[in-house]
């Protein structure tokens, strides 16, 4: 049984005879649903495959579950026991507490610093929320997690925020409480333990963008609010420099170049705290401070109001509309992709889960039937689908390119489905032109303007993953089913490459070519391979912005394109559609 | 019998109701029926009241008291009848002979009747002169022992209870004697007093006589009215449980015959005071009007309606007896905007809901709708609620549950208390003397037990969850407090009197359904964050005014209104108002501190103190007047007035500030 929508129960209880006695519940129809058929699922909830995988997919998410509450736990009880004693609150409380009530909030990387010494999340939350009924990009240092200096994590999560922010227009809104950098970190040392993936910072000259980056929204009329809870020294001293509105809380805020300790050492002056950076200060004084806060939940209330003044007026206000559930069962989400990626997948069972009504008009239903094009709406948002059913061969390619062409003429947002191997390769495929069939795809994505979207439910290899508008290819989002794999090809095949790579050399030079070693080496290779292009690796290396249930894909994307839409949404202009 | 001419009898095209409220629209209504056109009458302050709405014009006059004016009013709308209700002028005999001067029909009975029945002494008189029973008596105020003792101390002019003082002996029948004296003289501007023994055991039932024009008087059976507070009524029902039918037959007699002999025109009512003991019964008064609680009688009689007989007599009608021999059981109770908690001292507000069930076999005549203000201008009746059926008992029990399921929000009422006498075992046996209240003391509030309050609370939230959904005009579609990592549970707190709770929830998946804990208390973030959220509540159903719920359990639709700091939840057994704990407090928002606060809505009569001086516990610091009764703030603790706020002759708002204090270390500090 589906869950009925609100306003669909509004009905039962809302006989039209008897408004006054009843009330009345705002009107929300779909401007313009699609008239396509819905699909017709073919899958089998009983059977052997859909049992399994359902039981490996809920094992998954159990697994995630974990490690979201390790990220809750921030820097651990006794840290939050010691904040809360201070008349301060976790980050994640903040977080909640500025958001309209009830409203969905969307964790970016909630599982960021995943398999490094870093706690979980990597000492920074972030993510896009409803405040005073604008969408805004939240984010806010974990003062439990290492007083909440900079991590690489943190970084990376940080950097990401702004982008989301400048990409979709939306108001960036931060809770600054930070220690400011690592500085055990060290371009000198080995950090590949402790930040894996490919995350070490290189030189101390990379760090500054951010404070870059934070001035470029307000040059692009994204306005900026910092929320100063804590300490925000040094570089950190930037962020309510560099923000529109800043909002100081009484006996907390601290905000200074240098500390009372770093002053003696420069100048032999002895200060305090609060007559140094204090919020008194700032609102009094220095100018800093825009807003005087009594205390953190003053702050948040400062915060909403001048998020409410700022009238934020999206650039295409598309109103919610009473879109129907999908008629197949979202449920049956779960069972749908096997863990051995090699096992097949309808991408159509898929789009009947998570489209409004289950609707989808297929595009080219005969033609290419490894890439799915069509259009669907998902909570009224009409939007063009490419989902793979196979590898990616000259016909599939050209078809996606052609869909996306069409998408783009009349502004409809992308979303890329990813369960893909590759492009094919073999002698026939090479001749055919498998190159410059797979680069009109490839050229189509990367100048595609309209907003893209990349849901990863199997495999996403080597240029596939570019086909299907990666991360790389500037989308606006990326999201990952526990499922998901990502990485250059399969394990097995970069594992068997390097074999026969060494088997070449060894052939070269002469030597006897020494199997037993091979197949320890390869099967090792496999297992890093495995590991490193697994759901988790990846979203812990902030390469995504999450891992998802399956059955919140609906909700994840309904969000998700509704942030779009705070910036125009423009499709590629100069040719038009070539029929290829 | 008069001499003065009778009024020329004539029908009745257009009539005007001098009068407001509920008794405004009744009377509309059944001219309505007999296709009359109907004028109200209305001053400034109630321009958007029902009943002007309802009436075919409306003229502005300045008072309801203003006779000149009403029959101005009339004579400018061409109203060639005028039906008085019942208070302001409907016993002002001057006003109606100005009304038949004016070639108006008057709708009641002779002003010459008018008048000596509103005079009581001379009321008695003549009830005695027509072999009514009466109680002993004297116009000598001093003269208590031949009256004998416990004795009742009355107004000549008065009623409703106005100026009426219980003396039990002789040592306070002088001190009593002036203060009747005085709140007759302000109440009345005539101070003229007498004594009339004092029944303790007593009934107040009365007789509905209606005459005509050819000198027919009929009876409508009797109405017993002992439940009453502040000697006012607020439950009648018909027939008496109290009274055999000898004694019954015997009344109406008496009454009927009081109504020959005086040429009664009209309806009128001859009130009874019945010895519970003895079963004797007294006159006390003749209402020469029709009464509040008619109602009683025409649902008892099979719904006939007295308003038409009115009309139909005051066009040269006749009397006609009631067709139904065997009356029903009815019973009518007033809901007033008043404090039964605080001594029922009316009260006011902003009726943020007024929303009946109207369920089976019940009548409302009301005078006010949601959205009305209601203030201490009038009377502060809102409704009148009537059951009838074949079993009394029955029909108690529907008009307790109608009054339950009445959703109303935004004005203290006596609602609770109504449903509460309704139900007790004493008013179902019949046994409602007049000091019922006093007697059987039912509670005077909605008795909630833990469970239906933890539930009341549940149901405000989650609609308040549904209203942030409804509000989310951005992702209001989306699944209700999505989360793809941890945020903590949203929590909510109410305040019930004394009770705190606070409801923690996190949703489940879509959104509809939740993982719930309520507290009886205030949470800070840390005890929020440590709840177990136990419960489970699944939302079926959610309207700007419904919510369709289940918790533990148990699914029910409640009807929820909610203001900006409060909200009024439906239960089973009546609405349950929760003060709403705000999330965020701007500082310094908050009203003075040792403010001095209005208990009731009043005019300020005298300010007894200046700001600097000192005072002591006791001491009267502000005199409010309230629904024409005085009430004297007296000081709760030594200190010294900071700051006055108010004025001799200001009208003042429950809670309004009337003054600021401080303690007396304080004031020494400042100097």
């Amino acid at each position: 049984m589906q869950p009925t929508g609100i306003s669909a129960m509004g009905s039962t209880i809302e006989p039209a005879d008897a408004p006054t006695r009843l009330g009345t519940r705002r009107l929300k129809r779909p401007a313009r649903p699609l008239l396509a058929p819905p699909v017709i699922s073919s899958v089998d909830p009983a059977s052997a495959a859909f049992v399994k995988n359902r039981q490996d997919m809920l094992e998954q998410l159990a697994v995630i579950d974990d490690l979201l509450d390790d990220a809750d736990a921030g820097g651990g009880e006794r840290a939050i026991t010691r904040l809360r004693s201070r008349d301060k609150m976790p980050i994640r409380e903040r977080i909640h507490h500025v958001l309209d009530p009830d409203t969905p909030f969307l964790e970016i990387s909630p599982l960021a610093a995943y398999a490094s010494d870093y706690a979980m999340g990597g000492g920074l939350v972030a993510g896009i929320g409803i405040i005073a009924g604008t969408e805004c990009v939240v984010m806010g240092n974990d003062p439990t997690a290492m007083a909440g200096a900079m991590t690489p994590y943190s970084i990376k999560k940080w950097m990401r925020a702004i982008e989301i922010s400048r990409e979709n227009r939306l108001p960036y809104v931060s809770f600054v409480e930070s220690a400011g950098g690592d500085l055990r970190i060290s371009p000198s040392k080995d950090d590949s333990s402790r930040v894996p993936g490919g995350m070490q910072v290189d030189h101390f000259a990379q760090t500054g963008r951010f404070f870059y980056e934070l001035i470029e929204l307000s040059k692009l009329r994204i306005p900026t609010i910092c929320v100063v809870m804590g300490s925000s020294t040094a570089g950190g001293a930037y962020q309510p420099g560099l923000s529109d509105y800043n909002i100081v809380v009484k006996e907390k805020s601290k905000i200074f170049l240098a500390g009372p300790p770093l002053v003696q050492m420069a100048t032999g002056e002895v200060s305090d705290d609060e007559t140094l950076g204090g919020a008194n200060m700032h609102a009094e004084i220095s100018g800093l401070g825009d807003y005087f806060a009594e205390d953190e939940m003053d702050a948040i209330r400062m915060c909403r109001e001048v998020v409410s003044h700022l009238d934020w007026r999206k650039a295409d206000p598309s109103p919610p509309t009473a879109a129907d559930e999908p008629v197949l069962d979202t449920e049956e989400l779960l069972g749908l992709v096997s863990r051995d990626l090699r096992q097949p997948l309808d991408v159509h069972e898929i789009y009947g889960r998570i489209v409004d009504g289950s609707r989808f008009e297929e595009y080219k239903a005969r033609y290419g039937t490894n890439l799915i094009c069509g259009w669907g709406q998902i909570h009224g948002h009409t939007v063009g689908f490419l989902g793979n059913n196979g590898v990616l061969d000259m016909d599939a390619a050209e078809k996606g390119t052609t869909f996306i062409q069409l998408c783009n003429q009349i502004d409809v947002p992308l979303i890329f489905v990813h369960n893909i191997t590759g492009f094919m390769v073999g002698k026939d495929y090479e001749a055919a032109g498998i190159i410059k069939k797979g680069s009109q795809m490839v050229n189509a994505v990367s100048n595609s303007t309209v907003p893209h979207i990349s849901l990863v439910v199997g495999g996403s290899y080597g240029a596939g993953n570019y086909g299907m508008s990666g991360r790389a290819f500037g989308n606006r989002f990326t999201f990952l089913w526990p499922t998901a794999k990502i990485a250059v090809m399969g394990p097995k095949q970069i594992a068997g490459v390097m074999s026969l790579v060494r088997r070449g050399q060894a052939a070269r030079q002469g030597i006897e070519f020494d199997e037993a070693a091979d197949a320890e080496l390869v099967a090792a290779s496999e297992e890093i391979q495995e590991r490193g292009s697994l759901a988790l690796y990846a979203s812990g290396a902030v390469t995504d912005d999450a891992i998802i249930d399956p059955r919140d894909t609906r909700t994840v994307l309904g969000i998700c394109l509704s942030t779009v839409r705070n910036a125009p949404v423009k499709g590629a202009e100069g040719y038009g559609v070539f029929r290829l | 019998m008069s001499t003065t001419a009778r009024p020329r009898r004539r029908d009745i095209n257009v009539l005007l109701v001098a009068n407001r409220g509920e008794i405004a629209r009744r009377v509309f209504r059944t001219a309505r029926e007999m296709g009359i056109r109907t004028v109200a009458v209305y001053v400034a302050a109630e321009s958007d009241a029902p009943f002007v709405h309802e009436a075919d014009s409306a003229v502005r006059i300045p008072s309801y008291m203003d006779s000149a004016a009403v029959v101005a009013a009339a004579v400018a709308a061409g109203a060639d009848a005028i039906h008085p209700g019942y208070g302001f002028l409907s016993e002002n005999a001057d006003f109606a002979q100005a009304v038949i001067d004016a070639d108006i029909s008057w709708v009641g009975p002779h002003p010459d009747v008018i008048a000596a029945m509103g005079d009581k002494l001379e009321a008695k008189k003549r009830a005695e002169a027509a072999g009514v029973p009466t109680l002993p008596s004297s116009e000598d105020p001093t003269a208590g022992s031949a009256v004998g003792y416990p004795l009742l101390v009355k107004a000549s002019a008065g009623g409703g209870g106005k100026g009426m003082r219980v003396v039990d002996n002789a040592d306070v029948l002088d001190e009593l004697v002036a203060a009747a004296r005085r709140e007759a003289l302000s109440g009345f501007g005539n101070d003229t007093v007498f004594l009339e023994r004092y029944v303790p055991s007593a009934r107040h039932v009365e007789i509905q006589i209606m005459g005509d024009s050819h000198g027919t008087v009929i009876h409508y059976g009797e109405r017993e009215c002992s439940i009453q507070r502040r000697h006012q009524k607020i439950i009648e029902e018909s027939p008496s449980p109290g009274i055999d039918d000898a004694t019954r037959q015997a009344m109406a007699e008496a009454a009927v015959s009081l109504g020959q002999s005086i040429g009664y025109e009209s309806a009128g009512t001859v009130e009874f005071l019945v010895d519970d003991d003895t079963g004797e019964f007294f006159f006390l008064e003749v209402n020469t009007r029709l009464q509040v609680e008619h109602p009683v009688t025409e649902m008892a009689l099979g719904g006939i309606d007295l308003v038409r007989s009115q009309l139909e007599i005051a066009a040269g009608g006749r009397a006609a007896g009631p067709a139904v021999v065997q009356p029903m059981a009815a019973i009518e109770v007033r809901l007033y905007a008043e404090d039964p908690t605080s001594e029922f001292l009316p009260a006011t507000g902003h009726l943020h809901t007024f929303c009946a069930a109207d369920g089976p076999g019940i009548r409302w005549d009301s005078g006010v709708e949601q959205g009305n203000d209601v203030t201490v201008s009038f009377d502060p009746m809102l409704a009148k609620v009537t059951a009838w059926g074949a079993d009394r008992t029955e029909t108690a029990r529907r008009l307790a549950r109608e009054l339950e399921e009445l959703h109303i929000g935004g004005v203290v009422t006596n609602r609770d208390f109504l449903v509460n006498v309704l139900r007790s075992a004493e008013f179902l046996a019949g046994d409602t003397t007049t000091d019922f209240i006093e007697r059987v003391d039912p509670p005077r509030e909605l008795v909630l037990a833990p469970n239906e309050l933890q539930r009341a609370a549940v149901v405000a939230a989650f609609w308040l969850q549904g209203r942030n959904r409804d509000n989310d005009l951005k992702w209001g579609n989306l699944p209700s407090g999505f989360r793809n990592g941890r945020l903590p549970p949203s929590a909510v707190s109410f305040v019930r009197g004394s009770n705190t709770l606070t409801v923690a929830y996190k949703a489940q998946r879509g959104g509809l359904s939740f993982r719930v804990a309520v507290a009886s208390t205030w949470l800070d973030g840390a005890a929020i964050a440590g709840l177990d959220l136990d419960s489970t509540v699944r939302v079926l159903g959610w309207s700007s005014h419904i919510v369709d719920l289940e918790f533990n359990g148990m699914r029910r639709q409640h009807q929820v209104t909610a203001s900006a700091d409060h909200i009024w939840v439906q239960m089973p057994t009546g609405t349950v108002e929760l003060a709403l704990v705000p999330k965020f407090v701007v500082p310094g928002a908050t009203g003075p501190s040792g403010g001095f606060k209005a208990p009731m809505p009043g005019v300020v009569l005298d300010v007894r103190v200046r700001a600097g001086e000192s005072v002591t516990k006791g001491q009267t610091l502000v005199i409010l007047e309230a629904m024409k009764m005085e009430h004297h703030m007296n000081a709760a603790e030594d200190g010294v007035v900071a700051d006055v706020l108010v004025k001799t002759g200001q009208q003042v708002e429950k809670d309004s500030v009337l003054l600021t204090m401080v303690d007396d270390d304080e004031a020494g500090d400042g100097q």
